[in-house]
Formats: structure tokens, C-alpha cells, sequence
């Protein structure tokens, strides 16, 4: 395990009486790119803020490799954030912006060049370096924020949601550059965005925020396999639920509207008979479909089925009415019923009370 | 019937506002050219042409650069204080500091006089501390108190447009440097002051432009020994009659001011007739620090002492009657003494009938320019040459409005057909005083309409007429009432064109509070500053509509 160098302990923050963090602890590894993946209000920005000064915790403490630098001002970290509009300097060229970081730390001008000749060539804009930054696009001004963000070696890197600002294609490419550049870089960074798909990509590990809490930290393997509660899960993207109730604990199995699942059984959660519980069925389910054996069976009327590239988008209406999806592989014709059974493995099964307490700490 | 389609009503429209400013704008200024040339004539054969020339317009680049700087020194911090900080009251100093913008300078002056004038209260206390009978503190018709009364106005013109642009500064750049290590001076110097640049060179050269065209506050502050360029043209016209070395003091004006305009033409402040907005945005902030309270304290004061104390001087001054014994007593004399004729002078005319006629020049202003501000604005919205059209209509703001009254003057009265100055002169020249303003709050106005909105309505089956009855005119209808208010505003306190061509029995406010306060006589002293005071509360008001005016239009 690599050493920790930024550790944030016991941070909260409140905007106008409202709590935007509470009491946020994690560890960041050298080498390592932490995505903080979360809805927008969650949080994860302000927490990019109070990391690189812009912001004072109300309470907790930053620390760098042990020493607590709440204190230190924002000029003297040595932090490098981009921000998600970039805020390139307008009055100023391409090489003027990236030679600025340098230069305020009192780099001698050959070096300042120097970098600014490599920092560029990194990012591939090297041929825009005399460039007025208004005159690009939003894809150069992304390399040159990045190459600005970089330029002074800074000993940990923050992105703020950087491609966020960009269209579908250009964020597919340029979230592959990235990528690339993180890993040669070898900067600990930080990586802020509201994309799972991104967050898995880029992150080593992934933070999920929302309701100023962590509500799970892991590998994107892990958040995505077993996401730890019914928020995360619905955030994924895992849409298909449905109210059930346990009438056995072990196996574990459930009552609802659809008949009557096995769900493989989970042990973070202990149920107890006659609880209530939501059922999560996760969207692949249908491809895994093993032989027929008359359980975990699910059937419906087929509304849509839409392609999409690697597959197919099926839209299911269910017997109880709920619309559910599913990634399909191959194209059904609408109207049709069709019938599958779905592994205990593709089932998730999560308290039903969650909903609510989350609604309520919303508020 | 004549069917309007598109292209003949902004022919028409282009058409009606180019007549006028070549009647009245073109012409005049062809005649002067036509007096200076005959004048280059006569006086090249003299000596001293060049003295004469040269004195007035170094010391008017003296005082205006002077005045200039000074109100950076005022401005700069005020900005900062009103784009950086939220305190109790900011509304008030916000309206304080931006209020002499519109103030007739003779009420400035008479408010100044007031004040610190030898009959002012501040020699009124230093007398009866001192027990001295004459006035210790002569700072009247000195430098500085033309210097003081510059800063006055144009501190309002500095901090509106770079307090503004200030305010809606983005604060990622500064914040983006000071992740990249730069400190707080390094910040302003490198990403603040380049980013305000532009903003704060506008805001310089409309406030050299307004010094160096000043008028009232030199002939009534000032006194005789300092003649700027254009007080020079005024004495050489009305008393010394040297129509054509007034004529070549005109052109040298005119050359200086077409200058600083052009190159103020590709910034849209010019025409700003807006108030500091209250913006709402991460930058504005309580004060925090002890030092930042006690800074931010002083300024206050110093505002308050600055740009409050006058006006508050100005309104006890005309109700409270000093004896040569220095015993004061309330009263309601000079407010009493205006609306009588007590004297039964040939050239007396009551001050109740100056109010009448300063209204009624006003009012004329307001229509004349509001109809044909909307005509040019709207024209200018479909012409190809935008640019060019809106520099040609802005230019008359650089024009002096004495050099304006100067060439109504050689134009209009000297044909036999007007013996006299006609009375429609004066609001026209004030027309087209306001006319560069106007416009300039009208034109964004209209083009912020979206255009699919006028295809839709057209789509509709509207005519063209009809788009602009129904669509374009009721969007813009408060940025319309703004820019007439603002015309009918500026001609109740314009001076300079008005003394030109105003005739003794038709005089305006301004025109009576400068006569009287140039009388001897505690009672004529006392009416000159109850008639300011009236003219201050008519502005202010005014003014406050507008304000009014200006934040619904933001809400909607």
C-alpha cells in the first residue's frame, strides 16, 4: 500500500445553515486518483475548496502527510485545481496562462519557457501556444487549463468536473487523454465529477457523496457490483425497484407484487422475517439468464427496444405495472410478453426505511 | 395608401433623425468652422494667437488631468468598498455617491458656495469659534474648489462603471491564480487591474472628457482668474463679442473631445445611465477583519462628509436666515420671497416663472428626445453599418454644450428672420446634449429583443408597423421612460448651452441661481440656494424613478 498523503478529517461545512458536509474523513494515496463522485449539491465541490484553501472548513482538519495545513494560505499549498469552467485568464495567451503558475513561484524565465514547451506538449496544444485562449475551443481550453493546472509541479492535483463543460463526443476522447496524462503524471489526484461512467474510468478509487456524507468508498469494481445502500444504487443507474417483503431469511428470499425472488444474501444487511424491504434488479439481469429451473421468474410486455450501439435498451412494462430496463442483446418486437428468470446475483435487496431517511436528511 | 413596409420605415426613421442632426448639429458646428477660419485669417496676421489659444487649454489639461487623478484617488476605493463589501446603509451611500452625476452644477456650486463659500457654514462656525469678523477660510474661486466640485461628479461616473464591472468580475481568475501561488498583490496586479482595464481607461476618459468640457462649476467656483477652454469661448462671445476667436477656441475644443470620444466610441459605458447594480455574488461579503471594519469606516465618513454634507448644507442654508450678528433663526423667507414680484424691475422676472419655464424646456426635452432617441436606436438596429451610424449619434456627447449654444447662436440669430434667440432652440440644444445618452440606453435595449421574437409576430401576420407598436415598443417601454427621464433631468439643470441662448425675460432655473447667487444681499443669496434646493429635489426624485424604473426592469 502506497503512503497517505492527504488526509481529511472530521470536515464540515455549512452553507447559510445548511450542512453541505458533515464530518467527511478520507485518505488519499500517493499515485492514487480518488474520484468523489456525487450529484451536483453534494458537496463534492466544496470539499475540492476547502482542500485547496479557497474555503475554510467550519470544522475538521486537512493534513499533508500529517501536518494539518488548515492554515496555510491557497498560494503556499502547492495544490493544482482546475476548475470547471477552466477560468482560463482571458487578457492573456496560451503560453502566458500555463507560464503563470511558474512564474508566480519565481521559476527564472528559461525554466518558466521550458515548462510551458513541456506542459504543452503533454496536453498536445503545443501548436497554440501564441493562441489567444478566448479564440479556442472547448476541448483546447480543457488541455490548456490542464497543462496551466500542472505546469508548477504541484504536489497534488484537483479536477473540478473537467470535462463537464464538453459534449459527448469530445468527452469520450478527451476523457481517454486524461486518463493517460493521470497515469504518466503520477500526481495524487482528486477527481470531481457527477459521471459514474467517468468516475469508473478515471478513479482507482471511488468516493460516493451525496447528503454531505460519504455513503461508500471503494474500487469501482466494488461500488458497482454491491453498491452500499438504495441511494447508490438508484445513482448508478439501477432504476428497476420494487417494494418487497422477506419471508425467509436463509436463504434470503421475498415477497412482491412480480411473485417471489431469491436474492443471494448479503451480509451487511441482516434481515428479519416480515421485513420491508426494496428489491433492486440490476439491469444486465437479463443477459445472465440461466437455464430455466421455474425460479426467480420475471415477465412482461415489451414497450420498447431501442438500440444503442453495444446492445439493445429494452423497456418492459411488468405484470404490476412498474416500467423496468434492461440491457438487452438482441433486438424483440413490441407487444410481445416475454418471460426470464434472473439470478439471485443480479438482485439486490436494500431496507425499505432507507428511503425515507434519506428523504428526510434531504430536507 | 402608403403602404410601410420594412425598408421605408427605417429609410423614414434614418431619414427624420439625420435631418435633424444636420440641421442642428452639422450646421451649427459648419458655421463656427467657417467663424474660426476667418478668424486663423485675421489673427495669423496678429501676434499672440497662439497665447491665446495655448493659456486656456493647457490650464484646461491641468485642471482636467488633475481632477482626473484625484478622482481615482476617491473612486478606486469606493469601487472596491461597493463591489467587495455588504454594510448596513450601502443603499444610501450607494445613491449618494452616484446622485451628483445628475445634479445641475449650479446647484453643485450653490451647494458648495453653502458650505464653504465666505457666507458658507463651515466660515460661519470658524468665525464664532474664532471670534474673527471676516471669513478665514477663502476657498472659493481657487483651484481647489474646482478640483473638490469635479471629483463631486465624476467620483459617480468612476464608480459606477468600474464598480460595476467590478462586481460582475468573475472570481475564479483570482482564484485560479492563487491556487497557482500568486498573492494577493500579485493577483490584482496581474489578473484584477488587466481584467478591469478596459473598464477603468472608460471610465478615465469620460471623466477627463467631462473635466475638460466643464462649464458651470469653472464660471461659478472659479471665478475669472481660471478660464478654461470653455469659459474662454463664453467671455469672448458674450462680453468681449470676438466671435471668431471664439469660433477657433471652438474648433480646438472640438478636436480634443471628437478625439477622447472616438476612441470611448467601442465601449458601451458611454451611454450609462444606470446605477451601480446590486449584484449578489461570492465577492460581496460582510466585512471581516478589524482592519477591513475600520477602513471601510473611514471611507464612510469620508463619503458621507464628501458627498452628503453639501446637500444637507445646501437645504439648512435655505431655511435658516443668518444676521450680520451670526444669530440664526429658522425661516421660510426665501422659499416665501420666490414665488412674489416685489421689485418692479424692467428686467425682473420671478423665479416662480423660471420654474415654469425650465419645466415646460424640459418637458419639450424629454418628448423630443425620447421620440427621437427610439427612432435612431431602432434604426440603427437594421443598418449594416451599425458601428459607423452609433459613432456619427454619439459623437455630440464630446461636443461642449457651449461650443453648442455658440453655434446655435452664429447660426440661428443671425439670419434676419430671428431677431431673437427663438425659444425652441433651448430644448433642441439640450436635446441634442441628451441625445448620445439616450441613445446609448435605448439601442442595447432594442437589441436585446430577440430577433425570432419579431420573425414570430411577422410570421403571425403582423406588419411591420405593428411589430414595432406591439412588440418591440412595449419591451423597451421602461428603458424608454429611463432615457426620457434622464433627457428631462439634464435639461432642468443644463447651463452651458442655456446661457448662450437663453433671452433675459425667458430665463431657466439654472440661468436665475446663477444671477442671484452673483447678487449682493442676504435675501438674493438666500433665494439663489432655495431655488438649488428646489431644483435638487426635483432631480433627486427624478432620479430615484429611474432607479425605480431600472431595478424592475431587472426583475422582469
Amino acid at each position: 500500500m502506497k503512503e497517505t498523503c492527504l488526509s481529511i478529517r472530521a470536515v464540515s461545512k455549512d452553507y447559510e445553515g445548511v450542512p453541505l458536509l458533515r464530518k467527511i474523513d478520507l485518505d488519499l494515496h500517493e499515485q492514487e486518483t480518488l474520484c468523489l463522485l456525487g450529484p451536483s449539491g453534494s458537496g463534492k465541490s466544496t470539499l475540492l475548496r476547502i482542500i485547496a484553501g479557497l474555503e475554510r472548513a467550519d470544522e475538521g482538519n486537512i493534513l499533508w502527510y500529517g501536518m494539518d495545513i488548515s492554515d496555510v494560505a491557497v498560494e503556499k499549498r502547492n495544490f493544482g485545481l482546475m476548475f470547471q469552467d477552466y477560468a482560463l485568464f482571458p487578457h492573456m495567451n496560451v503560453a502566458e496562462n500555463v507560464a503563470f503558475g511558474p512564474r508566480m513561484r519565481g521559476w527564472k524565465a528559461e525554466a518558466v519557457q521550458e515548462r510551458v514547451e513541456q506542459t504543452l506538449r503533454i496536453v498536445r496544444m503545443e501548436k497554440f501556444r501564441d493562441r489567444q485562449v478566448v479564440d479556442l475551443s472547448g476541448g483546447e481550453k480543457q488541455r490548456v487549463a490542464l497543462a496551466r493546472t500542472v505546469a508548477p509541479n504541484p504536489d497534488l492535483l484537483m479536477l473540478d468536473e473537467p470535462l463537464g463543460a464538453l459534449d459527448k463526443a469530445l468527452r469520450d476522447e478527451l476523457g481517454q487523454v486524461l486518463h493517460e496524462i493521470l497515469r504518466e503524471l503520477k500526481i495524487p489526484t482528486v477527481y470531481v465529477t457527477h459521471d459514474q461512467e467517468e468516475a469508473f474510468t478515471v478513479g482507482d478509487r471511488v468516493a460516493v457523496l451525496n447528503f454531505g456524507k460519504i455513503l461508500q468508498l471503494g474500487t469501482p469494481e466494488e461500488i458497482y457490483s454491491s453498491p452500499a445502500s438504495l441511494w447508490v444504487a438508484g445513482f448508478l443507474g439501477f432504476s428497476n425497484q420494487v417494494p418487497a417483503r422477506v419471508i425467509q431469511r436463509n436463504p434470503l428470499q421475498v415477497s412482491t407484487s412480480m411473485g417471489n425472488f431469491f436474492v443471494e444474501h448479503d451480509s451487511r444487511e441482516r434481515f428479519a422475517e416480515r421485513d420491508d424491504v426494496i428489491l433492486v434488479i440490476r439491469p444486465e439481469a437479463i443477459r445472465s439468464a440461466p437455464k430455466m429451473n421455474g425460479q426467480n421468474l420475471l415477465s412482461g410486455l415489451i414497450r420498447d427496444s431501442q438500440f444503442r450501439g453495444d446492445g439493445y435498451r429494452l423497456t418492459l412494462q411488468m405484470e404490476n405495472d412498474l416500467i423496468f430496463h434492461f440491457h438487452d442483446t438482441m433486438r424483440r418486437d413490441r407487444g410481445d410478453r416475454i418471460s426470464f428468470e434472473i439470478p439471485p446475483s443480479a438482485i439486490l435487496c436494500y431496507p425499505a426505511h432507507e428511503t425515507e431517511d434519506h428523504d428526510r436528511k434531504a430536507q | 395608401m402608403l403602404h410601410f413596409t420594412k425598408r421605408r420605415i427605417f429609410f423614414l426613421l434614418g431619414l427624420i433623425t439625420t435631418l435633424f442632426l444636420a440641421a442642428f448639429y452639422v450646421l451649427p458646428l459648419g458655421v463656427i468652422l467657417q467663424k474660426a477660419f476667418e478668424g486663423f485669417r485675421a489673427f495669423l496676421l496678429v501676434d499672440g494667437l497662439l497665447k491665446k489659444i495655448g493659456s486656456p487649454l493647457v490650464f484646461t489639461v491641468y485642471q482636467a488631468g488633475l481632477s482626473v487623478l484625484l478622482t481615482v484617488v476617491v473612486g478606486l476605493p469606493t469601487a472596491y468598498a461597493f463591489s467587495h463589501f455588504d454594510f448596513k446603509g450601502k443603499n444610501f451611500f450607494r445613491t449618494a455617491v452616484t446622485l451628483p452625476f445628475i445634479l445641475p452644477t449650479v446647484v453643485v456650486a450653490a451647494a458648495f458656495n453653502s458650505l464653504l463659500g465666505s457666507n458658507g457654514w463651515l466660515n460661519l462656525l470658524l468665525m464664532r469659534v474664532f471670534h474673527v469678523e471676516t471669513s478665514p477660510l477663502q476657498i472659493m474661486n481657487t483651484l481647489i474648489v474646482i478640483l473638490l466640485a469635479h471629483v463631486f461628479y465624476n467620483t459617480s461616473v468612476f464608480v459606477r462603471v468600474v464598480g460595476a464591472a467590478w462586481a460582475q468580475l468573475e472570481t475564479e481568475q483570482e482564484q485560479a491564480a492563487s491556487v497557482l501561488g500568486a498573492n494577493a498583490w500579485q493577483r490584482f496586479y496581474w489578473i484584477t487591474l488587466p481584467l478591469l482595464k478596459k473598464s477603468i481607461v472608460s471610465a478615465l476618459l469620460m471623466v477627463f472628457l467631462f473635466d475638460f468640457t466643464s462649464f458651470g462649476v469653472i464660471l461659478l467656483l472659479g471665478g475669472p482668474a481660471y478660464n478654461t477652454l470653455e469659459v474662454e469661448i463664453y467671455l469672448q462671445t458674450t462680453q468681449l463679442l470676438n466671435l471668431p476667436l471664439a469660433g477657433v477656441l471652438s474648433v480646438v475644443q472640438l478636436l480634443v473631445t471628437f478625439l477622447i470620444s472616438w476612441s470611448l466610441l467601442r465601449d458601451t459605458h458611454t451611454g450609462v445611465v444606470t446605477f451601480l447594480p446590486d449584484v449578489k455574488n461570492e465577492r460581496i461579503k460582510k466585512p471581516a477583519t478589524g482592519q477591513q471594519k475600520i477602513l471601510l469606516a473611514l471611507l464612510l465618513i469620508f463619503l458621507f462628509l464628501f458627498f452628503v454634507l453639501p446637500e444637507i448644507s445646501l437645504f439648512f442654508r435655505s431655511v435658516v436666515m443668518v444676521d450680520t450678528a451670526g444669530t440664526a433663526k429658522f425661516t421660510a423667507d426665501f422659499y416665501y420671497e420666490l414665488f412674489q414680484n416685489t421689485r418692479a424691475s424692467l428686467l425682473y422676472v420671478s423665479p416662480f416663472r423660471a420654474l415654469k419655464n425650465s419645466l415646460s424646456y424640459a418637458l419639450v426635452t424629454m418628448v423630443l428626445a425620447g421620440i427621437l432617441g427610439v427612432m435612431a436606436a431602432y434604426g440603427l438596429l437594421n443598418s449594416k453599418r451599425v458601428k459607423l451610424l452609433r459613432a456619427l449619434l454619439i459623437l455630440p456627447l464630446g461636443t461642449s454644450s457651449v461650443t453648442l449654444g455658440l453655434g446655435f447662436l452664429l447660426t440661428f440669430t443671425g439670419v434676419s428672420l430671428f431677431q431673437r434667440t427663438p425659444q425652441i432652440l433651448i430644448p433642441i440644444a439640450h436635446t441634442l446634449v441628451a441625445l448620445p445618452v439616450v441613445i446609448n440606453t435605448l439601442y442595447p435595449a432594442f437589441s436585446a429583443i430577440p430577433e425570432n421574437l419579431r420573425d414570430a409576430a411577422g410570421n403571425l401576420g403582423a406588419a411591420p408597423l405593428q411589430i414595432l407598436s406591439k412588440i418591440d415598443l412595449p419591451l423597451v417601454r421602461r428603458s424608454i421612460l429611463v432615457s426620457a427621464l434622464y433627457a428631462f433631468i439634464l435639461s432642468l439643470g443644463e447651463f452651458g448651452a442655456t446661457s448662450f441662448l437663453t433671452r433675459p425675460e425667458y430665463p431657466t432655473m439654472p440661468v436665475v441661481i446663477y444671477r442671484y447667487l452673483n447678487l449682493p444681499g442676504v435675501l438674493n443669496y438666500g433665494q439663489a440656494i432655495a431655488m438649488a434646493c428646489i431644483l435638487l429635489a426635483v432631480c433627486a426624485l427624478s432620479m430615484l424613478f429611474m432607479e425605480r424604473l431600472l431595478l424592475k426592469d431587472k426583475k422582469s
